[in-house]
């Protein structure tokens, strides 16, 4: 069964991911909105940067931002002058990481749910006086939910099986930075089968549940797919 | 005329091609990271030697049974420990009898910053850093010693709140590198240099006496018995040439 170790690991886990896709909802909203709407040159760019951690390996990722946030990075050297001291091995420095290597799953769907919702109703909304911010809350949101609902829930599942870059700048602390899925690979390097196979489990359970959920309410809706 | 001796030339060069491969084989290793630069060093010796190549993977050990449990083609396993190399002959996927030690390990405690780490590692008892970084004990012989060490120190209680654990111990000296922790115990040969000492940053090389000997074992595996490159590698690693690689990276030698 699962030990306390375990029980921690899952707890930290449900914390930083919950955490990082509040984080990525805040930030990911108007960075999409804006990607679906301007014609600017840097939409490209932009693109490009969001959908990187899709491509990078995380290990890549990892590295770099071990290097970015640690004390002769360019990161590293503001948070010690903010004093707040190196990111690495801390429970901030893991929601940094997960924010930017989730974000993609969180932007993406909001970007395709804004484009299609098109001109029309916001040109509808601006005849009837409504303000730029109101026809955001009355008539975008309710329009894109499907789009949020699918950008939560992806941001959160994939901030829960981060890997790769958590090993790189986690530290492997227990509490603190042992996550779930470093707990399960500390399992199995340590051939204590059992045990992974417990959390390894839950966690397959856990994201046949989420994605299941997630399509059957998207079928409902099919103005707007998961990467359509 | 010319055109017959050319196809002569060119059917001799095949069969000198053919006779070649035959003779030359391939070995599949896979190795313990903390022998990753002498490894290197030892595949080059072992192909000039023999005319067998050694293709080398780095990980750690307790990865490395885990897939060979599960039929991975390594051949030979090169190991930070003798525990693991010991597992694999009991579940039959090592070939029985063919376990030695090749190398036994020297711990170091080590930073990147010059001058941070004196010669009798007093630092450990002054404190002024904020995190020491170690190989996972559980998982990585290296880290197991280091613990040792600290604790023969009566400094393990004090210092434990400080780890950051690295997953295996190249993990663990990228992040005393990166100056993301100020220092920590990593293999000796990792930042040994070509004159025997610490090539950068400053390190104390922890006495022996502190912890338990560190021996490196290797083992043909099942998949490699029939490979006469891996039984040749296997002989190599206990020639006098590859004993004296082994100890120029900072290790001891078998008795």
């Amino acid at each position: 069964m699962l030990n306390a170790g375990d029980l921690a690991a899952l707890w930290l886990t449900f914390k930083i991911a919950s955490l990082s896709t509040i984080l990525m909802l805040l930030l990911g909203t108007p960075l999409a909105w804006w990607l679906a709407r301007t014609q600017s040159r840097w939409k490209g760019i932009c693109n490009a940067l969001v959908a990187m951690p899709l491509v990078l390996p995380p290990t890549v990722l990892g590295f770099y931002l071990l290097i970015m946030m640690g004390p002769k990075g360019p990161i590293g050297q503001l948070t010690e002058l903010l004093g707040i001291g190196t990111l690495p091995f801390t429970f901030g420095g893991l929601v940094m990481a997960s924010v930017i290597y989730s974000l993609p799953f969180v932007v993406q769907p909001l970007q395709a749910s804004f484009s299609g919702i098109g001109r029309q109703p916001l040109e509808a909304a601006a005849t009837l006086r409504a303000s730029p911010l109101d026809t955001f809350f009355s008539v975008v949101l309710p329009l894109a939910k499907p789009g949020f609902l699918t950008a939560t829930i992806l941001g959160f599942a994939h901030t829960v099986g981060e890997f790769g870059v958590v090993l790189m700048v986690g530290g492997n602390i227990p509490e603190k930075t042992r996550v779930v899925s470093v707990q399960i690979y500390n399992h199995v390097e340590a051939l204590e089968y059992s045990q992974a196979h417990w959390l390894a489990g839950g966690l397959l359970v856990f994201s046949f549940t989420v994605l299941l959920i997630l399509y059957s309410v998207l079928k409902t809706q099919p103005s707007s797919q998961p990467f359509k | 005329m010319q055109l017959t001796q050319l196809k002569r030339l060119s059917v001799l060069c095949l069969l000198l091609v053919f006779s070649l491969n035959s003779q030359a084989a391939t070995v599949l290793v896979a190795v313990a990271s903390n022998f990753t630069k002498p490894m290197t060093d030892l595949a080059a010796a072992f192909a000039k030697a023999t005319g067998h190549e050694a293709n080398l993977s780095f990980g750690s050990s307790g990865k490395f049974v885990a897939q060979i449990e599960n039929d991975a083609p390594f051949e030979v396993l090169l190991a930070a420990d003798e525990k693991n190399p010991k597992k694999l002959e009991e579940s039959g996927k090592g070939v029985a009898n063919s376990r030695f030690t090749y190398a036994i390990g020297k711990l170091v405690l080590w930073s990147a910053t010059p001058g941070l780490v004196d010669d009798k590692g007093e630092i450990l008892g002054k404190g002024g850093f904020k995190h020491l970084a170690l190989a996972d004990p559980k998982l990585a012989p290296y880290g197991f010693a280091a613990e040792e060490a600290l604790k023969n120190l009566g400094l393990l209680q004090k210092l434990k709140p400080l780890f950051v654990l690295g997953e295996n111990i190249s993990q663990t000296q990228q992040f005393i590198s990166t100056g993301n922790a100020e220092l920590g115990f990593i293999a000796l040969s990792q930042v040994i240099g070509k004159d025997g000492k610490i090539a950068e940053g400053s390190g104390w090389v922890v006495p022996d006496t502190l912890h338990s000997p560190i021996r490196q074992d290797a083992i043909l595996l099942l998949k490699g018995e029939p490979n006469p490159a891996a039984s040749a590698l296997l002989k190599f690693l206990k020639s006098p040439e590859a004993l004296e690689i082994i100890r120029s990276y900072g290790y001891n030698l078998p008795e």
